[in-house]
């Protein structure tokens, strides 16, 4: 049910973004969604790709530091207070949300969301239980 | 104006022949009293009988810091303790700190070479001298204020701290002298600006500069700031402390006062003996002291040695200002760094082979220290709360264990710099040229 996310740290300098990119065109992997987070001297450049090992080896290859982590794709209602619907399940349980950022494609009326929470088996249980649908990763990469 | 005509003017002849006698008695002392010189020379084959020229004191090993280290703390005296009247001692950043002590004796000859060095600059009987340095267990403080007490000149021990204070006390005491590491005395000029007080209110005349390394530009802009004459006062507690070179009027070099010391210039790789006029690492032995008799002792300072009569008719050889180090010693607003240090830091936080890299400028007038670190895998995470945690526990931890505060920048890895070989740890952008 898991997703794999790859994790890249980059120096907040000119071309490292585009550096990362290159990288994982030369290797055809798609990116499939992604996300930054930046500070005043450095970023976390997070990806969901097609194929993640191949994208972690080539990146390391690359001299990039790099890390997988483990991430649940939710499909969320695409309407207003769909993801408020969702977080509050999530919240009802106790489950800390480090950090979350929306899919560009779409699945049918739904839209999709990746989170990153601490407890990712017990954030699978309690969706399921109320009937929100995790996306599971082969779907995702394939998307 | 000498403070002593009769050993600071003597003819090179004699003061060769001077130093030859005070080196023989030096190394038979140290060699019957000091376990670890007898070891030493008998190693190197050389007994005290040996010594028949000044020539044959290139014949003896060095003494370093980590000989100092190993004998740590009393072991390189030469003298029971109830004959050592002072101690003196390093902070120990690096590791065991050195300790040094003093007979009465070494101490009369230290305010005597106070009082040489600080009439070398002008300074006499009439002058009050504000000493800011360090009071304690660093060599600054009460080095100069004894010296200075030898001279009649009113002291105002004011130790270091307390800027304004400082301030205050130099304008209404008329304070004539001023006493203290250069950058503390840049850093008094502008705390006297920011107050209004100027240069003109002041009494201050003369400055007596030392314990780290300065510039040409540093110097006239200290001289500018205070409305004074900056000397170069060098000296090391190992050898004794400050006082053993001073600048005169000339500002053409620092007098090393050879009745007491024998400077050798040698090749800090092979550390072959240098000609004068030569750079290169400077080494000491003392040929007076009691307590502690240095011999040979590498100061890892680099600097080159001139004979020429100095126009201020001292006879005594001049050594440049200390152009830098000849280990990767880095002096950070007044604290001994060693890059080392700072990669056991890392190595405590969880790094198994760190990559660092240490830039060391100066802003303003204030020494900065960025530290930058490359993120191994092991210290990745997706979180930026973790790695912002990281940045602060290792500034945090540099702080505690060096003394001196820092910017950690984390970098991507294999960015920084690799060399064959030694690795370049620093790139130190402070103008002291």
């Amino acid at each position: 049910m898991k997703v794999q996310q790859i994790s890249v740290f980059l120096e907040n300098k000119c071309g490292r973004l585009a550096a990362v990119t290159q990288v994982l065109a030369q290797k055809g992997v798609n990116i499939r969604a992604l996300s930054i987070a930046d500070t005043t001297d450095f970023g976390i450049l997070r990806l969901i790709v097609d194929q993640p090992e191949l994208a972690f080896n080539v990146l390391k290859e690359g001299n990039f530091t790099v890390s997988v982590t483990d991430v649940i794709a939710v499909e969320i209602p695409d309407k207003p207070g769909g993801l408020a619907g969702v977080l509050e399940v999530l919240d009802q349980n106790k489950i800390n949300m480090e950090y979350l950022y929306a899919f560009v494609g779409q699945a049918g009326n739904k839209a999709l969301n990746i989170f990153r929470v601490e407890q990712v088996d017990t954030a699978i249980e309690v969706l399921t239980k109320n009937n929100i649908k995790i996306v599971p990763g082969k779907e995702i990469y394939s998307l | 104006m000498y403070w002593n005509e009769k050993y600071e003017l003597m003819d090179r002849e004699n003061l060769r022949d001077l130093q030859l006698e005070r080196l023989q008695q030096t190394v038979d002392r140290a060699y019957h009293n000091v376990p670890h010189y007898r070891r030493s020379m008998q190693e190197s084959g050389i007994e005290p009988g040996d010594i028949k020229f000044l020539d044959d004191l290139a014949k003896i090993p060095f003494t370093t810091k980590q000989d100092l280290r190993d004998n740590y703390p009393y072991g390189l005296f030469a003298v029971p303790l109830s004959e050592i009247v002072r101690i003196h001692s390093s902070s120990g950043t690096t590791g065991k700190p050195t300790v040094v002590g003093y007979t009465r004796q070494d101490l009369n000859n230290w305010a005597e070479l106070l009082a040489r060095s600080l009439y070398c600059a002008g300074v006499s009987k009439d002058d009050v001298i504000q000493i800011s340095y360090g009071y304690g267990l660093f060599t600054g403080g009460l080095g100069i204020h004894y010296g200075s007490e030898k001279v009649g000149a009113s002291v105002i021990p004011t130790s270091g701290g307390n800027t304004k204070r400082q301030v205050m006390i130099m304008k209404d005491y008329g304070s004539t002298v001023l006493a203290c590491t250069p950058s503390y005395a840049l850093y008094l000029g502008e705390v006297a600006e920011e107050m209004g007080i100027s240069k003109d209110e002041l009494k201050l005349r003369v400055g007596i500069f030392g314990a780290e390394p300065w510039s040409g530009a540093m110097r006239k802009e200290i001289e500018n700031s205070l409305g004074i004459s900056a000397h170069d006062i060098y000296g090391l507690s190992e050898i004794m402390g400050p006082g053993v070179a001073m600048e005169c009027e000339a500002k053409n070099g620092l007098h090393i006062h050879e009745d007491h010391f024998i400077p050798e210039i040698i090749n800090p790789e092979t550390g072959e003996s240098l000609p004068y006029g030569s750079k290169g690492e400077l080494v000491f032995t003392c040929i007076t002291k009691e307590g502690l008799p240095m011999i040979r002792y590498r100061t890892r300072d680099l600097s080159c040695l001139h004979e020429e009569r100095c126009s201020c008719g001292r006879t005594h050889v001049r050594m440049e200002r200390v152009s830098g180090r000849s280990d990767d010693m880095l002096i950070i607003r007044g604290v001994n760094v060693f890059p080392s240090q700072i990669e056991s830091v890392l190595l405590e936080m969880g790094q198994t082979a760190p990559h660092y890299h240490l830039i060391v400028d100066r802003i303003g007038n204030l020494d900065t220290l960025e530290v930058q670190v490359e993120v191994s895998e092991e210290l990745f995470s997706d979180k930026i709360r973790r790695l912002e945690h990281l940045g602060r526990a290792i500034q945090k931890e540099i702080e505690s264990t060096l003394g001196v505060s820092s910017k950690v920048t984390l970098v991507e890895p294999k960015t920084l710099t690799r060399s064959e070989g030694k690795a370049q740890r620093v790139t130190d952008k402070r103008q002291l040229k």
